[in-house]
């Protein structure tokens, strides 16, 4: 019992994934600021940033939902960090105990969208609520890419559960995106991964120049802060993901400490290229981009995992 | 920062644009334009303040959570420049809202801004 609240709350939970998160998202920025030939912050400007926010006020707008509202941050930041916890405690060799957990990880990655949505809904505010609406439809789209992928993973395993097991069959056989369908898995991931953290071409939802930060727009001081740490340590859980389903998983001891961080770094840095070389697509477009072209290539890349390419 | 552009020419706002841009690159000190004033902690404003749009910047500076800096950007926001006269103005921003640094000019150049920033932060 006393284990697992430190697993959750410091190590690999909480402090560790928020500071990671917010390392990862301050090489976000970076990146951004050196793609267009900008400085950029320094390295401690997102942890100054969220330090600032649980000092500013805290505004709960009069006609909110205002239990609702408060509470739905809350429930993002333990989502994210009970998925990361699950993500990276087989890459520390520690096996999380049960055998669905890559089910259990799938479905606690949607909680901080849904709780967005939820607390954008509970704020009263009519751009949170197109915000919202927006955010649902961007669910509906790219969750059923996921979880083709995710199934084709597990295919590829001998279907295997289990994340810990995952990643032994992966040191053995080399990564699953050294094959074809890996490499489309990859793709479709990329995509859904870049959907999930609503960056740029799937930002719909939080367009700060049209709806002015949407499913956000009520959110200041400590509420503020709880977003914005769900949102950092999304940044390092869903890479994680990533690296553990196809890129050889993530171990932490010796020189693989070294490989383990490049590929988190490379993922986010992949991320950070699409972001800054696409325009905002639409609702309509995201939608298609999703059930069309990201479903068949999934589909495709099972058909291949079956066939054995 | 959160961006208000009272009666404006839109001349302070076009080089306040010109703050985010490589050469100046604001986001050295941690610095970004918001979409919504409840992330703000820094108001700029532009522009005379005219009877119109008076009640609208008291609003929305109600809205900020504080502490929240304001900041009056070009000689208009700062004393209402040469709309000082007339007849629908309302008087300058710190009139209508407490304002913490003034940048003067018409415009005022990305260098004077970014300047009157540092200086506020190290102050």
């Amino acid at each position: 019992m006393l284990r697992d609240i430190f697993y959750f709350l410091i190590f690999p939970g909480l402090l560790f994934a928020f500071a990671g998160g917010g390392f990862l998202s301050w090489f976000d920025r970076k990146v951004t600021a050196r793609l267009q030939f900008r400085v950029g912050p320094p390295l401690l400007q997102p942890f100054y940033d969220c330090i600032k926010l649980f000092g500013k006020e805290t505004i709960i707008p009069a006609d909110s939902a205002q239990g609702l509202f408060f509470l739905s941050p809350v429930f993002a930041v333990a989502g994210a960090v009970l998925s990361c916890v699950l993500i990276l405690l087989p890459a520390f060799g520690m096996t999380s105990g049960f055998a669905g957990d890559i089910i259990v990880v799938f479905y606690l990655l949607m909680i901080p969208s849904l709780s967005y949505i939820i607390g954008a809904i509970a704020s009263g505010n009519p751009l949170a609520g197109l915000g919202a609406s927006r955010e649902m439809k961007l669910i509906i789209g790219y969750e059923l890419s996921l979880l083709l992928v995710v199934a084709a993973v597990i295919m590829k395993a001998g279907h295997s559960l289990s994340l810990h097991e995952i990643i032994a069959i992966q040191q053995q056989q080399g990564a699953f995106i050294w094959s074809l369908s890996g490499i489309l898995l990859f793709i479709v991931a990329m995509m859904c991964v870049q959907a999930k953290l609503a960056f740029v071409p799937f930002d719909i939802a939080d367009a700060e120049t049209e709806i002015a930060g949407g499913i956000f727009i009520e959110y200041s001081g400590t509420i503020l802060a709880m977003v914005k740490i769900a949102k950092s340590v999304m940044l390092l859980a869903l890479p994680s993901f990533v690296a553990v389903l196809l890129l050889g998983g993530l171990y932490f001891y010796g020189i693989h400490i070294f490989w383990s961080i490049l590929k988190i770094l490379g993922v986010v840095l992949l991320i950070t290229l699409v972001r800054n070389t696409n325009p905002r697509l639409t609702t309509g477009q995201s939608m298609r981009f999703f059930f069309i072209w990201m479903n068949l290539i999934a589909v495709v890349a099972i058909v291949m995992t079956y066939i054995g390419w | 920062m959160f961006h208000f552009a009272g009666a404006s020419c839109n001349n302070c706002d076009i080089e306040i644009l010109d703050c985010l841009t490589p050469r100046y690159d604001v986001e050295r000190f941690g610095m970004l334009l918001v979409g919504s004033v409840r992330h703000a902690d820094v108001l700029l404003v532009t522009g005379s303040i005219n009877k119109k749009c008076r009640t609208r910047l008291l609003e929305v500076y109600n809205q900020a959570p504080k502490p929240v800096v304001v900041v009056a950007v070009g000689a208009c926001g700062c004393t209402g420049g040469i709309f000082a006269e007339g007849n629908t103005f309302a008087g300058p921003a710190d009139k209508v809202i407490p304002v913490d640094l003034y940048i003067p000019g018409c415009p005022p150049k990305p260098e004077a801004m970014l300047a009157g920033i540092v200086k506020y932060i190290n102050k």
